[in-house]
């Protein structure tokens, strides 16, 4: 198939979450393009995710923004609106887009996900199993610990929304790292195809006990588990079933 | 509030042949050992004259090299022998607890226990004899337990934490735990804090992750604290990208804990130092060569006398007050910081003339201080330009006021935006069945992080 020349060049040129390919880096000679994520700031508590496209415009409190207009200027800059207001647009990172992204479930907010990852001693080349996927917030910071090597595999049971993450994941620019697959983990355990390869495993289940066991066969040898759950209660039978495979 | 457990998996049956991927030890590597369940905390170079003292023991670490990260060791005797738990005695220990049911069920309590030393009959020569017989730890703990006059007074619990206070007396346990930038600061943090400025592993993690150091990225450095962020940053870079590490002045700052990492030379390769005059002038400065001079005259001496320090670095090493590899290199390192550029295996590289330009050209992707002496702001004014546009940075400090006053000055100036002063907050838990509840000691000061988005300069 012939893909036509200047689809490619556009494809390339697409900035999304992480550099993957080094020439699409964060840099002073990098400049906004059509289909880009921008990360809207208004202010420090009120922020918005939008992709650039030449058509688009973004209303506000401060008036209106016309998307084209932002083509072409650097990451960072301040931009004006019709009625001489203005806002900010910032590069997307992993933390911004936990600070934007759509709710479908309670999320994981910095604090934890950037303790869970040094936890999981999580670096480029690893291979992560992840469940429940919820929003996709930690998800999001995984692909950039594992990124550019590694991936990430994350299962939710409900299938409309292991749906939206996958599209969020298009989105943000990180599905050629992640795969997300509708499984109930808790009911069925991880896919056998991963026994022993998992460098670390995350659970955010209601019961993590009973996946437990499944996730101690994915590890490899001095693999690392981290189980989060709201109530001690939780964490206490979590601990006992630890016992049995893990230091 | 959320909760959360993590652990290592010890599997112990092998899990394939995968290839080692840097999850065996090999002999010149570091390890820390962790003893008796975190008791004691010791960094260790593995060799096989490496000793290790417990107690009044002085056992090989030879049994350790070859085995994976995460293997658990038991000393018996005065060897360390692997240590396989068996499921079974732990589950059933937990069975009976749980049948006991409530803690009101329980009758047993410590209204007659009187503390007159004389509950246990078996004396201190008793059990040398049973070892010199070959007794092994275990048996001389059931020994204890079967001589002790209260033991079965004993609430089941009580029970429990007497058996395992013997068992890390007469068999204590050693794990093996792989060096990384969570156990590293951990060890550091728990036992020569001052060294890496009191930044705590929650704190650590947050400024990786405030200031998005990821793969493929050039990440900006300013490391007082020994090279634990250097590591810490380079160790997520991957051997991707680079970290530079940039001083004032002329003298790198020293970066002692890279070397237990035991970075692959990819990784090693990836780590630059680079003064901040370099980085902020537009010319090629005469100083940098005579630098490069310096490190070559020095670097053939410092091998000649490397081994054999070594060695006595590692036997000297173990015991808890005295000084220990980490720190007696550290000792020397103040003098002549110049020399352990050598020694470290390539990390710590004088930047290329071409990589500092392609710096200059593009922009560092983020930034990160760690100087606990420093003043803030002064640094912050002039490095923050050398950040792209849109560029996170995270600057830690022990104290507050230093990062106040560099956040309102760089909300004056009108550098950045996002700005976020945060305390970071942790607290450990024992999780025992009916046992559990916060550790008796916290720490509550982990410093505090200033975080922000350098934003495009209006100058355009």
């Amino acid at each position: 198939i012939i893909v036509p020349c200047d689809f490619v060049e556009r494809f390339l040129r697409t900035f999304k979450m992480l550099a993957v390919d080094p020439a699409k880096k964060l840099s002073f000679n990098r400049l906004i393009s059509n289909g880009d994520l921008v990360i809207v700031y208004e202010r420090h508590d009120n922020m918005k995710a939008v992709t650039v496209s030449e058509s688009t415009v973004l209303q506000n409190r401060f008036g209106v923004f016309k998307d084209s207009e932002w083509i072409g200027k650097p990451f960072g800059s301040k931009v004006f609106s019709n009625k001489g207001g203005f806002v900010y647009l910032l590069a997307p990172t992993p933390e911004l887009w936990t600070l934007v992204l759509s709710h479908r479930t309670q999320i994981l907010y910095i604090a934890d996900i950037s303790f869970v990852i040094m936890y999981l001693e999580v670096v480029p080349g690893c291979l992560v199993l992840e469940t429940g996927t919820g929003s996709g917030s930690l998800t999001t910071s995984l692909a950039r610990a594992v990124a550019p090597t590694g991936h990430v595999h994350t299962f939710d049971f409900h299938e409309q929304r292991a749906g939206s993450a996958r599209d969020d994941f298009e989105r943000t620019g990180l599905s050629s790292l992640i795969s997300v697959r509708a499984r109930d983990i808790q009911g069925e355990g991880f896919p056998s195809e991963f026994a022993g390869l998992a460098d670390a495993v995350f659970l955010d289940l209601p019961q993590p006990w009973l996946a437990i066991p499944s996730a101690a066969k994915m590890l490899k040898q001095d693999g690392t588990l981290c189980s989060f759950s709201p109530c001690v209660e939780q964490v206490q039978r979590s601990c006992e079933t630890l016992q049995n495979s893990f230091t | 509030m959320s909760c959360s457990a993590a652990a290592e998996c010890c599997c112990s049956e092998p899990n394939g042949n995968k290839s080692n991927n840097g999850r065996v030890t090999w002999e010149g590597c570091s390890v820390l050992l962790d003893i008796n369940d975190g008791d004691r905390l010791v960094f260790a170079r593995l060799s096989p004259a490496a000793k290790l003292k417990i107690g009044n023991k002085n056992c090989s670490l030879q049994p350790l090299i070859g085995t994976p990260f995460g293997s658990l060791f038991q000393l018996d005797g005065t060897s360390l022998s692997p240590f396989i738990p068996s499921p079974q005695a732990d589950a059933t220990n937990n069975e009976e607890i749980k049948d006991d049911g409530q803690p009101n069920v329980e009758s047993r309590d410590n209204r007659e226990l009187v503390d007159n030393n004389t509950a246990q009959t078996l004396t201190g020569e008793d059990i040398e004899a049973m070892r010199r017989q070959g007794a092994g730890g275990n048996e001389i703990i059931e020994a204890l337990i079967a001589n002790s006059a209260t033991y079965e007074k004993k609430t089941a619990f009580s029970q429990e934490k007497y058996r395992r206070k013997k068992q890390k007396k007469y068999a204590p346990k050693v794990l093996m735990r792989r060096p990384v930038a969570r156990s590293i600061c951990e060890a550091y943090f728990k036992k020569y804090p001052s060294k890496i400025g009191f930044l705590r592993v929650d704190t650590l993690s947050l400024l990786l992750s405030m200031a998005n150091v990821s793969a493929i990225s050039d990440i900006l450095v300013v490391d007082m604290i020994s090279g634990l962020l250097t590591g810490a940053v380079a160790e997520r870079l991957g051997g991707t990208g680079f970290v530079c590490n940039s001083y004032l002045g002329q003298s790198p700052y020293s970066m002692d804990i890279v070397r237990i990492f035991n970075f692959s030379d990819e990784i090693c390769k990836r780590i630059l130092r680079c003064p901040i005059s370099d980085l902020l002038s537009s010319k090629e400065s005469p100083e940098q060569i005579l630098q490069v001079a310096d490190v070559n005259d020095v670097c053939n001496v410092e091998t000649q006398s490397n081994d054999p320090m070594g060695v006595t670095a590692n036997t000297d090493e173990i015991s808890h007050s005295s000084g220990n590899d980490i720190s007696d290199l550290g000792a020397e390192n103040e003098n002549i910081p110049v020399i352990r550029a050598c020694k470290a295996t390539k990390a710590g590289e004088k930047a290329p003339q071409e990589t500092i330009d392609s710096w200059k050209e593009n922009g560092f992707s983020s930034l990160l201080i760690a100087a606990p002496e420093m003043d803030i702001w002064p640094l912050v004014r002039d490095v923050l330009p050398l950040l792209s546009n849109s560029a996170p940075f995270a600057i830690y400090h022990q104290y507050l006021q230093p990062l106040a006053t560099c956040m309102h000055n760089l909300q004056l100036a009108k550098m950045a935006i996002g700005l976020q002063l945060s305390e970071p907050w942790l607290r450990e838990y024992q999780v025992l069945t009916s046992r559990t509840h916060p550790s008796m000691q916290m720490s509550a000061f982990g410093g505090y992080i200033l975080t922000g988005t350098r934003i495009c300069s209006s100058s355009n």
